[in-house]
Order: C-alpha cells, then sequence, then structure tokens
C-alpha cells in the first residue's frame, strides 16, 4: 500500500482472531495492532502458533474466527509489499542456483514466462546484496554458503522487493550467537532506516530485545501485546498460563522458566502443511 | 555387416560398422532428427528432474510407459499412443499421490514392478517380431518411421511451449517451494503439471533409447552439467548439449552395427558424467588454493574472460571446495576460508 502514507494505516491488525488447525486449537480472541514502522516480536513455545500466524498475514492460510487485515487489506498471496524471511536451511551442494539467483526468484520468480535478464532486474538485486552487506557472496552457490551467509542472501531475496512489511519466520534457528545478532543487526537496519515494519517471529528473545518495538507472547492459545518490560514479566506469564512461570532477568538477558508443559504441545502443529509445499 | 561375432575382429564389426555410411545415414535420417529433438527436450527436463530429486520418478514412469506401449503392440494400434497413455496415468498418479518425497517414492515403488509385469505379460501374448518387443526395452534404431516422428515432434512442442509458460515459477517451487509458495507461486499445482511434462518426454524417449535407459537421457545430462557450473543458464544449456551429443552421437555409431542403441548412447552420457565430474573436482582444489586471497573477484575474472571455455567453466561455478569442506566436516565453510567482512559471520571465524 505505497499509495497511503505510512504514518496512518496500521500495518497489521487482528481482531478477535483465532485460528485452529484440525481439531487443535492454536490460539483465539487475539486483538493486535502493529502501527506502520513498527518492530514486533513474537514469541512464545514450540507450537503456540507463530508460524501459523505468518502463513495468516501471508495469505496462505485463513483465520478460523475474527478478521484480519495486511496494509490495509485482506492477506493476499504473492503481494509484493511483503518479504518474507524463512528459518535457516542449507541446501544441496550441487543445486545450480547462486546467491545472485536466489534473489532473482524473489524478484521475478512467481512470474510466468522464462524472463530475460534486463540492467533493471540487475541493479535491484545489486541493491539487495549491498542492503545485506552481501555483495561479495553474490556468485557463489547457495548450496555452499554457511549459515549466517544463507541468512544474508534469505534478507537480500525479501527485501528485492522493497516490502513495506517484513514476516521473519525464525530467521536465526540454528545460528550461532555471532550471525544472530548480524542477522538481526540487519533487519533492525532495514527497520530503521526505510521505516520498514518488521514482525520477527523467534523462539529466541534475547538477540531481538535491542530492536524489538513491542513483543506479542503466545501461549496457552492466547496472546498479550505488549511493551518487552510489560509482557515478560513473572506477573504477566503466570496470568497468561494460570501458573507460576518465572522471568528472570540476569545480564541483560531474559529468561522463561516453568512455562506449563500441557499448555504448549512440544510437537509441530501441522507438519503435513511443511512439507506439502514441497515438489 | 559382420559375418563371425566370434572373433576380435567379427565383435568389433557389429560394433562399429561404417561400411555403405552414407547410404544408411539417407535412410535412417528420421532417427537423427528424433535423436536430436529428443536431446533437446530431455536435456532441459533433466534439469527439473535433479533440482527436484526425481530420477526414482523417471524410471517408474518409464515403467508403466512401457507397458503401455506393449499393449498397443498387442492390439496392432499406435505404439507411441500407447507409450503416451501409459506415461501420463503414471506422471499423474505419482504427481498427485506423492506429493511428499517418501510417500513419492514408495508410490513409485509399487507402481514400477507392476508396470513392467503388465509390459512382461502383453509382450509373452505378442506374436509379431522379436526385435519390435526387445526395442521397446532397449530402443532401436529402425523403430522412427514418418508417422512416429510427427508424434514425437509435436509432443516435443507441447512439452517446449509447457516448460517456457512455466519456467520461472518452476525453478522457483523446484528451488525454494517454501519461499516460492509465500510469494503467490501455486507450487502444489505445478507439481502435477511437471510430472506431465515429465510423462510426454519419457514417453518419447522410450522410443527411442528403450524404457530401461530412459535415465541417460532425463537424468545424466544435468548431473554432468551440475558437476562443472552453479549458474543455472549455464547448467541448462549444458544439459541440452550433454544430452543431444549423447542421442544423436549414440545413433550415429549404431547405425551400421546389429546391437540396440541404447549401450553406445549410455556410454556417451556416462563419459561426459565421468568427464564433468573429474573437472569439477579439478575446479574444486584450484577454488580452495585461490579462494584464501580472493574469494569472488576470481569468479568475476572468469565471467569477463567469457565462460564458454573450460577454464571458465572451472571458475564460473562453485567458488568454494566442496571436496575440501566435506572432508573437514564444514559444508559450505571453504567459500570464505580465513575471510571476516564487515559484520562478522562467526561461523567464518571458526572455519577459517
Amino acid at each position: 500500500m505505497t499509495t497511503q502514507p505510512s504514518t496512518q494505516a496500521p500495518a497489521v491488525r487482528l481482531a478477535r482472531a483465532g485460528l485452529r488447525v484440525g481439531t487443535r486449537r492454536l490460539w483465539s480472541d487475539v486483538d493486535l495492532e502493529v502501527p506502520a514502522g513498527e518492530f514486533l516480536a513474537v514469541v512464545g513455545a514450540n507450537g503456540s502458533g507463530k508460524t501459523s500466524l505468518l502463513q495468516v498475514l501471508l495469505g496462505l492460510r485463513p483465520l478460523t474466527q475474527g478478521t484480519v487485515q495486511v496494509l490495509g487489506g485482506r492477506p493476499r498471496r504473492g503481494s509484493h509489499d511483503i518479504g518474507y524471511v524463512p528459518q535457516q536451511r542449507r541446501g544441496d551442494p550441487y543445486l545450480p542456483v547462486r546467491s545472485r539467483d536466489l534473489i532473482a526468484a524473489g524478484l521475478t520468480g512467481h512470474r510466468w514466462g522464462i524472463g530475460w535478464p534486463s540492467p533493471e532486474r540487475r541493479r535491484r538485486i545489486d541493491q539487495a546484496l549491498t542492503a545485506a552487506d552481501a555483495t561479495h557472496l553474490a556468485e557463489v552457490p547457495v548450496g555452499l554458503l554457511s549459515g549466517g551467509e544463507h541468512q544474508r542472501i534469505r534478507i537480500a531475496q525479501a527485501l528485492v522487493g522493497e516490502p513495506d512489511l517484513l514476516l521473519c519466520d525464525e530467521p536465526l534457528l540454528s545460528l550461532d550467537p555471532g550471525s544472530q545478532s548480524m542477522v538481526t543487526a540487519l533487519i533492525d537496519r532495514r527497520h530503521r532506516e526505510h521505516g520498514t515494519t518488521v514482525i520477527f517471529v523467534t523462539h529466541e528473545i534475547n538477540p531481538v530485545l535491542p530492536h524489538a518495538d513491542r513483543v506479542l507472547y503466545l501461549g496457552a492459545g492466547r496472546g498479550v501485546v505488549g511493551t518487552v518490560d510489560k509482557v515478560l514479566t513473572s506477573q504477566t506469564l503466570s496470568r497468561l498460563y494460570s501458573a507460576p512461570v518465572e522471568v528472570i532477568r540476569a545480564g541483560g538477558r531474559i529468561l522463561v522458566a516453568g512455562v506449563p508443559a500441557q499448555a504448549e504441545p512440544v510437537h509441530n502443529p501441522d507438519p503435513a502443511t511443511d512439507e506439502s509445499v514441497r515438489p | 555387416m559382420s559375418t563371425l561375432a566370434s572373433g576380435p575382429v567379427g565383435t568389433w564389426h557389429q560394433l562399429f560398422n561404417f561400411s555403405h555410411y552414407g547410404q544408411l545415414l539417407a535412410l535412417l535420417h528420421n532417427s537423427v532428427i528424433a535423436g536430436a529433438v529428443l536431446g533437446v527436450i530431455g536435456g532441459l527436463v533433466s534439469r527439473f528432474v535433479i533440482m527436484r530429486d526425481l530420477p526414482f520418478a523417471v524410471h517408474g514412469v518409464s515403467e508403466l510407459s512401457f507397458a503401455g506401449a506393449a499393449f498397443t503392440l498387442l492390439i496392432g494400434a499406435n505404439v507411441v499412443i500407447g507409450s503416451l497413455v501409459g506415461s501420463i496415468i503414471a506422471a499423474l498418479t505419482i504427481g498427485l499421490l506423492g506429493s511428499r518425497a517418501r510417500d513419492r517414492n514408495s508410490v513409485i515403488g509399487v507402481l514400477m514392478p507392476f508396470g513392467l509385469g503388465l509390459g512382461v505379460l502383453f509382450l509373452a501374448l505378442y506374436k509379431g517380431r522379436a526385435a519390435n518387443k526387445f526395442g521397446l526395452l532397449t530402443g532401436q534404431i529402425v523403430a522412427i518411421d514418418d508417422p512416429k516422428l510427427a508424434w514425437l515432434a509435436g509432443t516435443s512442442v507441447v512439452v517446449l511451449l509447457g516448460l517456457a509458460v512455466t519456467w520461472r515459477p518452476l525453478v522457483f517451487a523446484s528451488t525454494d517451494p517454501e519461499i516460492a509458495a509465500a510469494r503467490g507461486v501455486p507450487v502444489a499445482a505445478l507439481s502435477p503439471v511437471f510430472m506431465l511434462l515429465l510423462g510426454l518426454t519419457v514417453a518419447m524417449s522410450v522410443q527411442v533409447v528403450g524404457a530401461l535407459l530412459v535415465l541417460t537421457i532425463i537424468c545424466t545430462p544435468a548431473a554432468a552439467a551440475a558437476r562443472v557450473s552453479a549458474s543455472p543458464h549455464l547448467v541448462t544449456l549444458l544439459s541440452v548439449v550433454f544430452a543431444t551429443t549423447s542421442v544423436v552421437g549414440g545413433i550415429l555409431l549404431a547405425l551400421g552395427s546389429t546391437i540396440p542403441i541404447s549401450p553406445y548412447v549410455t556410454t556417451i552420457s556416462f563419459s561426459i558424467y565421468l568427464v564433468c565430474r573429474l573437472i569439477g573436482a579439478g575446479r574444486t582444489r584450484l577454488g580452495r588454493l585461490r579462494t584464501r586471497s580472493y574469494p569472488t573477484s576470481r569468479v568475476t575474472d572468469a565471467r569477463s574472460r567469457g565462460c564458454a571455455t573450460l577454464v571458465g567453466l572451472w571458475a564460473t561455478g562453485r567458488a568454494g571446495g566442496i571436496a575440501s569442506n566435506r572432508r573437514r566436516g564444514w559444508p559450505g565453510a571453504g567459500i570464505g576460508g580465513g575471510r571476516r567482512d564487515s559484520t562478522g559471520d562467526q561461523e567464518l571465524r571458526q572455519a577459517g
């Protein structure tokens, strides 16, 4: 929605939203308004429905309750205004795809036909590579990238479409601390310099703490939104789970302990959906 | 033609016999054209077969294609149509029932022997020329008459058009299904579409190299190309060149002999693969030695020099040392060597 001034319409609005996958209720009655330009961290245990929330925003999964608005309209598949950064997943070293090709796919891969190289496309890819400090990786086969390098290219791929909203789905998973802070720093730079709205799903809250404006905590089938200091407290989480939950702050880090196991099934809510999109 | 199969000279003449070559070539030019067409299509499709990890599916589809062809041979109908119908049924079944890799492989494992069994049954009932039977499994040089060539050409046009329309989304969905879905690519729908195109290509290949050896056209060329380059365009181009060289070269060598064409095609195809592996291994060592000082400028230099030469192939592709990384248990760590960059990748420091 480039026509609207970014300060007025919220980037994302959920009203009494609920999601059920199969027979399992992930969350319900979630009210959330993400103003344009905000950095929102979405945290919660495995299976609390964080990734499914992103699928709703991407238009890949309908809500089972309530309403959702993304950039002023209904979520639709393949919106150009949304960038998506996935989990780090290493590929086959012999896959004939270089970093540059992966980013090109983010720009025009969804269009029908063969597609001919154009200077404009090349310029935009170079720009995205620069935005992710990845120009030196342009010609490297993606199967040979390290985990951190891979995520740099994923960020470039998400930024190449100049999105207004950046959805990050556990981009820090299986990265070492140095790469984790590199990835969050790149995303935060985009957020600050371009006013891009960021929704950052993460299992690990600490690398995101310095950047997040607010936190959405999903757990016990519900969600709490607020600043880090408001949400990540023993009091709030204990109330959410109706059980004693301890939030420990030490050395600038936050540790959540005592999350009831029953409220948080550890298995993936719907592994079939992950697999079904593969060829 | 050769007379004695016993002595070494006799065997040689049975394998390679270039007497009356011009006349033979004129007589069998249909096969050469069919081979060239098949090489182009096979090379293109083989690229996606490798990317989507479908070689087993190719084999499965070709066995059902064989069953279809055997059935039409038995009832005296057009073998190409039988082969096409068998292929399409198999390809769609695999595409619809096996969207996940594990499911897919078991579906293929179930279908394949059934198809082969049916084919054997039909062939056993068939009372015609034995060469026709054998040809379906291993290919034959004289099999391509004018109507058959027309069928092959028509099918090729369909496959080419299909690939041209779906090219970019298909590449995207094959490399990156999750992101492709998020970007609005109909990933799930593309799978049966590609299987259909694959089925058509398999049915064509069965006519030339026979059902048992289809993989030599629809797997080996792209597997070889992926060893020497990582550029998608170059890999596609090389795959087409390799497939065409194998099929047309195989036909030309087989013209005067009494042996089916498939051993010639498979041998050329396999030799190309071996050479590509060697080049790939050599380039890997080269890459490791040179990445230490300047990781990417090397690639750019090579590009500007032009990448048609083997030297160019060495450099444009994989920048890092695959073999060395595997030895060290660091997949992908070798690209940077001891390099560090501004924001700081920890892995690189550890790797270096």
